[in-house]
């Protein structure tokens, strides 16, 4: 595969061509949305008055849910989410009117001419006070194998805590957009920044009362999304269709940055409980986890996030005796959602703190204790829900990367670094990362496309995967012309688009490439078969002894060839128009669905995943004890994406996951106040990374030679596994801390680690060693 | 009001608010959506251009503060289709992802290059410390800025 290949749209992106929802030329009737929510987190709606604002000139419509002409409903899964606000509201931020003007400013004024009076009720605003009141959003979820209890008793050694994660705001660039076109009779056209077109398209048919073959879903390309378009990018399209529905004009929303943070969902907060029992030389005997996740006001995608969680409390580790249970908990928040390792990285961070604390409390080394538990080859190799870790390269990857970042060096000069210095202190700490690829609802992991080959050679690939920045696109592009064996310029990537393609999965769960490359390939095998008995009968034509056979013909180099007899070949779009005039079909669709892969949910027994993604990363920081300031001084990563596609996307993943991980692991806070009023709903005050805090020193390299046995040539899933690489950072941090009380005291820790929250640690442990 | 501007080497005269804020007459009146819009309070980046030799966030920027200004944006950046060094290693060094972060990022690029063509990483990171980016780590981007200077030398 060609392996330098720039993103098909970067010339696009680079010169300021590429169309996002909210630059698209649409007529001079298209109409600006905006969305009136509640600034409440319970209350009840006593009374409001719309006249006012509907008489207002340039308002074109203010609408209720009486006047939604379908179902009053957008919940992806449970359908437990209104689309507007009945006589209640259970978020701040939930949508209560919808309001359609000729710009910007006359909704702005529309809005404050809209009274509304509110009794607000009491609210639950966190974890805790849900489980105080016994709030459960569903049953509770548990996995379980060997016996959790016998064996932790007969442990001897025990430790038990509890760890918080904090909520993440996606903060992609471009904030949730769609434009809605009435069309002839019922149709609406859609365009969406969504990762889920076949689900914005049934949530739209559903709250406009239409049939889905009356909604067609565009969606060229997304500023990002990182899981937070997977369902949540319905509801803008959803009120944009009905605005556009009321007024008989196009009607564009893009929500503000500042409502777009107050309105959706996040990554969700976790609480967890553990106890664990280990024995002398630090192997895991027995581990208990108890998952707590605050799901927001409605399901969402929460169950789903929570059973990830629950797989990967293992993460690399071998652990005989497991019991997790799961439960979500129902908030006065809005829904918490999809978010680039979905629950993955709550499940790892709980089982990541035990193994640190195994290694404080043995004085041993962490990376040593994370060696000795890591999944076997042979036996130890069997996960907590029945799946055999197979191809397993933890091992391997551990000694290449103790090796290439000099760990047992830089220990000892850290060693002695604190030893000379009082305030400031350096941290380090190696991370693997084993991350499950498919969806855990089985039936999700199928994919369609189709391939059109025109006459002139060209080829026009249509699935339904979206790109949203990670490159879908041109590996599905890469991946045709390999298969077609043309060159890359020949084929053009369209929009995905419901019209295409149907009844998509949600481009989610890092398997966008795997499932539409499958699919893509599906189509073109179709195609060549069909093509290739006319090119045997072509090169058959003169009458030759030695006659060419279908097994012999390939597709190489813009030409179509019989290897068997080289001499006889033909130019790619020749064989195309001769195939045409034969009148053989050149346009196929193509479907995947991955083999062998189920889930009893009963049982919590199966093989969820078609195979594991191993990542392993070393972050060294430099703290400053009297601020609580640090940066990342250096970080290794090495990563297995099996044979790279493209290894500049593929790095550009790695890197991107991991400084988005640092992010959720330090600097990036969600906080509300007692009302339940997010604080931070800018960018002034909410902080992703910026360029200031990426590592000084940064390398990072992709694992070679260790080919993918059963996936789209040979490659792996790459979107989240390097989230969660993020972790060696994050107890870099820990170990820095926990060196002003030489290793002796464990530190209290907890995600995301703010300057706040390590000068609190700083101090306990100080007036610990004190005492 | 009136107001008369340059952008791109094209002279534009137009009619407009007060209030109009420079992002809004690039992306409405001026029809160049290149200029993205992340979040409208001069925390982003996104919505960078260089005005009379500065890069300035349009998003602060009153429209009529340009009147009589030079303007250029990302759409203004290329010759006749031959990418600027810059933009041809950001395609080249795969720093582009979404893309939404993209013009912003290359104008600041540029704009450091004009004044500092020989810039040291941490110049770098110093120029591009104002536009956020939520895909890439920033590294790729980094590298990117370092060739083009490298080979404009
Ligand atoms: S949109 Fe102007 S700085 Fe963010
Ligand atoms: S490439 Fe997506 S924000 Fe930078």
């Amino acid at each position: 595969m060609t392996p330098k290949i720039p993103h098909e749209s970067a010339r696009k992106h680079v010169t300021g061509e590429a169309v996002y929802v909210d630059d698209m030329l649409v007529n001079n009737q298209l109409l600006i949305g905006k969305v009136v929510y509640s600034p409440h987190a319970h209350a009840k709606i006593k009374s409001f008055h719309l006249d006012v604002a509907r008489n207002l000139p340039g308002v074109y419509a203010v609408i209720r849910y009486q006047d939604i002409p379908g179902e009053n409903q957008m919940g992806p899964v449970v359908h437990d989410e209104l689309c507007l606000a009945k006589d209640e509201v259970n978020c701040i931020g939930q949508a209560v009117f919808l309001i359609a003007a000729e710009s910007e400013e006359i909704c702005r004024e529309a809005e404050k001419l809209i009274k509304i009076e509110y009794k607000p009720s009491e609210a639950i605003l966190s974890i805790e006070q849900a489980i105080a009141k016994n709030n459960l959003m569903g049953p509770e979820r548990k996995i379980e194998t060997g016996d959790v209890d016998k064996a932790l008793k007969k442990c001897k050694h025990k430790i038990s805590g509890s760890l918080t994660t904090g909520a993440q705001e996606h903060w992609y660039l471009e904030t949730q957009a769609a434009v809605c076109i009435p069309g002839e009779d019922n149709e609406m056209k859609v365009y969406s920044s969504t990762q889920h077109p076949s689900e914005t398209q049934a949530i739209v048919a559903g709250v406009l009362g239409i049939n889905r073959n009356d909604v067609v879903v565009e969606m060229r390309r997304m500023g990002g999304a990182f899981g937070g378009k997977e369902t949540q990018a319905n509801h803008v399209a959803a009120w944009s269709a009905l605005l556009a529905k009321a007024t008989g004009q196009p009607v564009k929303i893009r929500l503000f940055r500042d409502d777009d943070q107050i309105m959706t969902g996040k990554r969700h907060p976790y609480l967890i409980n553990y106890k664990a029992g280990f024995d002398n030389k630090g192997k895991l005997i027995a581990v208990e986890f108890e998952l707590n996740a605050n799901g927001g006001m409605a399901t969402d995608l929460s169950f789903a996030i929570l059973e990830r969680a629950m797989f990967h409390v293992d993460n690399a580790y071998y652990i005989p005796n497991l019991r997790v249970i799961g439960r979500v908990w129902k908030t006065n928040q809005p829904s918490n959602t999809a978010f680039r390792g979905f629950g993955g990285p709550q499940g790892m961070a709980a089982i990541e703190t035990i193994v640190d604390r195994i290694a404080r409390q043995l004085k041993m080394d962490a990376a040593e204790i994370r060696r000795r538990n890591f999944y076997g080859i042979n036996d130890r190799n069997l996960t907590h829900y029945d799946q055999k870790v197979e191809n397993n390269h933890l091992k391997m990857m551990f000694d290449r990367i103790l090796h290439s970042s000099e760990y047992l060096k830089r220990r000892q000069d850290i060693n002695e670094f604190n030893s000379k210095n009082e305030f400031k202190k350096k941290g380090m700490s190696l991370t693997p990362v084993k991350f499950g690829i498919s969806f855990t609802t089985s039936f999700l992991n199928q994919a369609g496309a189709l391939v059109n080959i025109y006459q002139d050679g060209t080829v026009l690939v249509n699935h339904g995967g979206t790109e949203m920045g990670q490159g879908l696109h041109t590996k599905i592009q890469q991946i045709a012309a390999a298969e077609l064996g043309i060159s890359f310029e020949k084929i053009k990537l369209t929009a995905t688009d419901t019209s295409k393609v149907p009844n998509t999965s949600a481009t989610a769960a890092s398997s966008g490439t795997d499932l539409n490359g499958m699919a893509v390939k599906n189509a073109i095998d179709k195609l060549k078969s069909r093509m290739i008995p006319f090119i045997v009968d072509h090169f058959n034509e003169k009458g030759e002894i030695i006659k060419s056979q279908i097994r012999a013909i390939h597709f190489i180099n813009d030409c179509i060839i019989d290897s068997e007899n080289p001499a006889r070949k033909i130019d790619f779009a020749k064989a195309v128009n001769m195939c045409y005039i034969k009148q053989v079909p050149l346009s196929a669709t193509g479907f995947y669905r991955t083999p062998d892969i189920y889930f009893n949910r009963e049982k919590g027994k199966g093989k969820p995943f078609h195979y594991y993604v191993f990542g392993m990363a070393v972050s060294e920081v430099l703290l400053d004890t009297l601020t609580g300031y640090h940066k990342i001084l250096r970080t290794d990563i090495l990563h297995d994406v099996g044979d790279s596609l493209n290894p500049a996307i593929d790095m550009g993943q790695v890197q991107g996951g991991y400084i988005q991980g640092v992010g959720w692991c330090t600097t990036e806070e969600c906080k509300w106040d007692e009302k339940g009023n997010l604080l931070n709903h800018s960018p002034d005050t909410y902080k992703i990374p910026s360029i200031q805090d990426i590592p000084e020193d940064f390398r990072c390299s992709l694992l070679e030679d260790v080919p993918n046995p059963s996936t789209i040539r040979k490659s792996k899933a790459v979107g989240e596994p390097p989230f969660m690489l993020a972790f060696s950072a994050w107890l870099a941090v820990k170990d820095a801390i926990s060196a002003v009380a030489d290793h002796q005291i464990e530190p209290e820790f907890s995600i995301p680690a703010t300057n706040e929250v390590i000068l609190l640690s700083l101090e306990k442990l100080r007036s610990i060693k004190k005492q | 009001m009136k107001i008369n501007l340059t952008v791109n080497h094209k002279n534009y005269s137009l009619q407009i608010n007060s209030d109009l804020l420079l992002v809004d007459l690039l992306r409405d009146h001026i029809g160049l959506t290149g200029t993205k819009k992340g979040c409208e309070i001069g925390e982003c980046g996104a919505c960078t251009v260089i005005m009379n030799g500065k890069t300035v966030n349009s998003c602060l920027v009153l429209a009529v503060q340009a009147d009589g200004a030079e303007i250029t944006t990302i759409e203004g950046v290329a010759n006749n289709g031959d990418l600027h060094p810059v933009q041809q290693a950001f395609l080249e060094h795969d720093a582009v992802h979404c893309g939404f972060c993209t013009p912003g990022m290359v104008l600041s690029a540029i704009n450091l290059l004009n004044h500092n063509p020989n810039p040291t990483e941490f110049e770098i990171r110093e120029a591009i410390a104002g536009n956020l980016c939520r895909c890439t780590g920033y590294q790729q981007i980094v590298e990117a800025i370092q060739s083009a200077a490298d080979k404009s030398k």
